[in-house]
């Protein structure tokens, strides 16, 4: 009999504690190891600000280095607001010569969807004018295939050449791709 | 006292990060880049982008010309929403005190002294988060007005401040976003302020709030849990009966519900119906801390109701399972002492899959995760663990630089083996070009001053053409050659030689001004062709500076970046592994604590069984004997 009662207040002792756990930061309890587990963190935060500043130093240096603003030409796509299309890929061609290819993952489409713009290609062109293909690759809504190619001229000058595409679905009742200067 | 509430908190309010909506209205690709990266929680390359358009915006001597203008509010928040969400919370809390720190408008200035006070509770520094909402003053934007007092109610109640708490959560119960954590909030305020009573109707209310989205449900079950324990606590089992009830049984509170509700059955001794909750509990997940209990549970129900014989199987069972698990947790413990637990944990797919978690316990060798679910679940081990992938993250970037900076070198040193043996000739034959042109450009330049002249000193003369300035030269010769000669032939001849010269005069004369426009229109034609020299002289000094731009005076810059990606790696790989340990040791003391729980829990599975037996015994001797 004894031996029960134990064993009941045992149980009911733990199931009492187990539910004042909710609510309340779980089971890591102020500690040597919680401290040196935010000691670390600040020394994590210091790599990563770092490793940062090195990131960007190399991506000035990359840009020098492979597409001076001479020639620099980069091409970036957004997403008409609100369309509902699943744009699967986008092909780009320059002057005639395939540059991008780019197929889109779920989590690509929503940060475009949610107004994001992806640098999709840079390059370098000479001074001048330059024929721009662009090829699109999606769905309608109803989940129905589409493609759509358009043709567009853009001149680069000197300073690096910025060209905004902007594309809407067959279903959105805006043009289909708008290209766009900066 | 300090309690701390923090996971309701920050689990709500890290959700309210939002960034701007640009959409239609973008006008800086670049800004539109970092954001398309922090939609995919892309945060490094976010920050690489925003804060190397922020450096060039700022560097500007005009900054309202470039297109970042249009975003800079936005921007300079987004900068310290990437910092957060990638969890360098001092630069973030800089970042946002820039801004408050300058000219901006009230509106602006209060969304971020409520994102610094975020930062602060977020680091559980909340005089500091009570300080940064103090700021507030004046207009609040409408988005963050509720925010900002869930907030304030939050750090009230982590401070020990729970009237001051209840005070602000109670307005905010009408707001749909806020109604299930403002409530249960409240009624945990309560019950901190000793207001049993009023916090038992409260949590009752939040009990029973319609809820459609897996937040709400849960918060919803929460209250409901809890509300049990306290009406149990008062010993009213019947309404705690009718709270856990409203607990969904596929929630995740769901195994703290059916314990709780057979233990409300079993303080009013009605064993047979504590077992049906706790005959379903003890089927389910078998490294479940509830579901462990109700393993002692369910047979301690039997015994109670004098079914000795069963009571004594279950406990048998009990111990058996209760000895798979220790071999479980043991299997757990070598697992990560052999480092598959860390090594699970940076798999790509781990990352990709938002139930990674779950998925580890399919993988071969790794630990049973479920034992450590709890502790996983914790924002210092979810800190711990983002770390540590973060600096995964940052060792593989720098090793790939490190390969990059020798690709570096050779295209640097193949164009330097290019352009080197090329330049010179090129050099020599633009100087020559170059003095060529420069003569022709002269030249051009007295024509001109010339034509102008003329304008008010006319010399016809210079108008003549090829012919007439050579027939001109004849006459003049013939005159020279008759001067002095009187015969009556040389008379004639100097005659018809004047009149030569008279209408070779005349019509320089008269044809002066048509000849003068035409020079000038032919002057003018030769514009375009020196517009077009001069844009090719540009175009060949910009393409030939370009040449040696390419790969003259990159090697102090390569050399520094080395240097430096050199100097990180090791220490990147320094704190990953004290991280890694710590969470390794952190994992190891988590199932340390299970384990001696699971033993403390065979021990009494063991003394019971015993017991059990002998009674089952007696019983049935006794049987005999009547």
């Amino acid at each position: 009999m004894a031996t029960r009662n134990w064993i009941t207040n045992t149980l009911a002792s733990v199931s009492f504690a187990a539910l004042l756990w909710v609510g309340s930061s779980p089971t890591w309890a102020e500690s040597k190891d919680q401290k040196e587990m935010r000691g670390l963190d600040e020394q994590v935060q210091e790599i990563k600000s770092d490793v940062l500043a090195i990131a960007q130093e190399l991506s000035r240096l990359e840009e020098k280095l492979l597409f001076p603003s001479g020639t620099q030409v980069a091409v970036f796509v957004a997403v008409a607001e609100g369309d509902p299309m699943r744009l699967d890929a986008v092909r780009l061609q320059v002057d005639g010569e395939l540059v991008a290819h780019y197929i889109y993952s779920f989590k690509e489409l929503e940060a475009l969807r949610k107004g994001g713009v992806q640098r999709i290609y840079v390059g370098n062109v000479s001074t001048g004018d330059h024929q721009l293909d662009v090829l699109v690759d999606g769905k309608r809504e109803g989940g129905a295939d589409f493609s759509h190619t358009e043709h567009f001229t853009f001149r680069k000058d000197v300073k690096p050449k910025l060209v905004g595409l902007t594309l809407a679905g067959p279903d959105s009742g805006k043009t289909p791709i708008v290209l766009g200067d900066w | 006292m300090r309690t701390s509430y923090r996971l309701l908190g920050v689990g709500l309010t890290l959700g309210l990060a939002a960034y701007p909506a640009v959409g239609a209205d973008l006008k800086d690709l670049y800004f539109g880049e970092a954001l398309y990266h922090a939609y995919q929680g892309q945060y490094f390359e976010a920050l690489q982008r925003l804060d190397a358009e922020l450096a060039q915006y700022h560097g500007l001597d005009e900054p309202v010309l470039d297109t970042l203008h249009y975003h800079i509010n936005g921007a300079e928040f987004s900068v310290g929403d990437f910092e957060l969400n990638y969890r360098m919370h001092r630069r973030a809390g800089r970042a946002i005190k820039a801004v408050l720190e300058g000219a901006v408008d009230p509106a602006v200035r209060n969304e971020a002294a409520f994102r610094l006070a975020r930062i602060h509770f977020q680091k559980d520094q909340l005089d500091d988060a009570l300080h940064a909402l103090g700021r507030i003053e004046g207009p609040v934007p409408p988005a963050i007005k509720d925010d900002v007092e869930f907030l304030r109610a939050n750090i009230y109640m982590a401070t020990g401040r729970p009237a001051e708490a209840a005070e602000v959560l109670k307005p905010l119960r009408s707001d749909p976003s806020f109604a299930g954590f403002a409530s249960y909030n409240l009624g945990i305020a309560l019950l901190q302020e000793g207001k049993s009573k009023d916090a038992i109707e409260q949590l009752d209310k939040a009990g029973q709030l319609k809820a459609e989205d897996r937040a709400d449900l849960a918060i919803r079950d929460k209250s409901n849990l809890v509300l049990a324990t306290l009406l149990f606590e008062s010993a009213d089992p019947d309404k705690a009966r009718l709270s856990l009830d409203r607990v969904r049984l596929d929630g995740p509170f769901s195994n703290q519900a059916l314990l709780r509700a057979g233990w409300a059955e079993a303080s009013t001794e009605h064993y047979d119906r504590a077992l049906v909750p706790w005959n379903i509990l003890v089927e389910r997940e078998p490294t479940d801390a509830a579901v462990q209990e109700a393993m002692l549970a369910v047979p301690h129900a039997y015994a109670s109701l004098n079914v000795n014989g069963r009571a004594a199987v279950m406990y048998d069972r009990a111990l058996t399972q209760y000895s798979a698990q220790i071999e479980r947790v043991d299997a757990s413990i070598d697992s990560i002492n052999g480092g598959r637990f860390l090594n699970a944990l940076v798999r790509e797919e781990s990352r990709q899959d938002k139930d990674w978690v779950i998925r580890l316990r399919s993988l071969p060798d790794a630990p049973e995760t479920y034992y450590l679910m709890e502790l996983m679940a914790s924002h210092d081990f979810q800190t711990a663990l983002a770390n540590y992938l973060d600096l995964e993250d940052l060792r593989s970037k720098l090793t790939t630089w490190q390969t990059s900076f020798d690709a570096f070198d050779d295209l640097i040193r193949l164009r330097g083996g290019n352009y080197e043996p090329l330049l010179p000739s090129v050099d020599a034959q633009f100087r020559e070009l170059d003095s060529r042109m420069h003569l022709r450009l002269e030249q051009r330049k007295q024509l001109g001053k010339r034509l102008h002249a003329m304008l008010t000193a006319p010399r016809p003369d210079y108008l003549a053409t090829a012919d007439e300035r050579i027939a001109g030269e004849r006459i003049a010769v013939i005159e020279k050659q008759l001067s002095g000669v009187n015969t009556q032939t040389a008379i004639a001849l100097r005659e018809r030689a004047a009149h030569l010269h008279g209408a070779l005069t005349w019509r320089l004369e008269t044809e002066y001004h048509e000849r003068l426009t035409e020079a000038y229109v032919h002057l003018n034609e030769l514009n375009q062709y020196v517009d077009a020299l001069n844009r090719q002289y540009e175009a060949f000094v910009r393409v030939r500076q370009a040449a040696t731009h390419s790969y003259v005076g990159y090697e102090d810059q390569i050399e520094r970046l080395r240097t430096r990606v050199s100097d990180a790696l090791p220490q990147v790989n320094g704190l990953m592994t004290r991280q890694g340990q710590l969470i390794e040791t952190v994992a190891i003391n988590q199932l340390k604590a299970r384990r001696e729980r699971l033993v403390d829990q065979q021990t009494q599975a063991r003394y019971a069984v015993a017991d059990s037996y002998d009674r089952a015994a007696r019983a049935q001797t006794g049987g005999e004997e009547h």
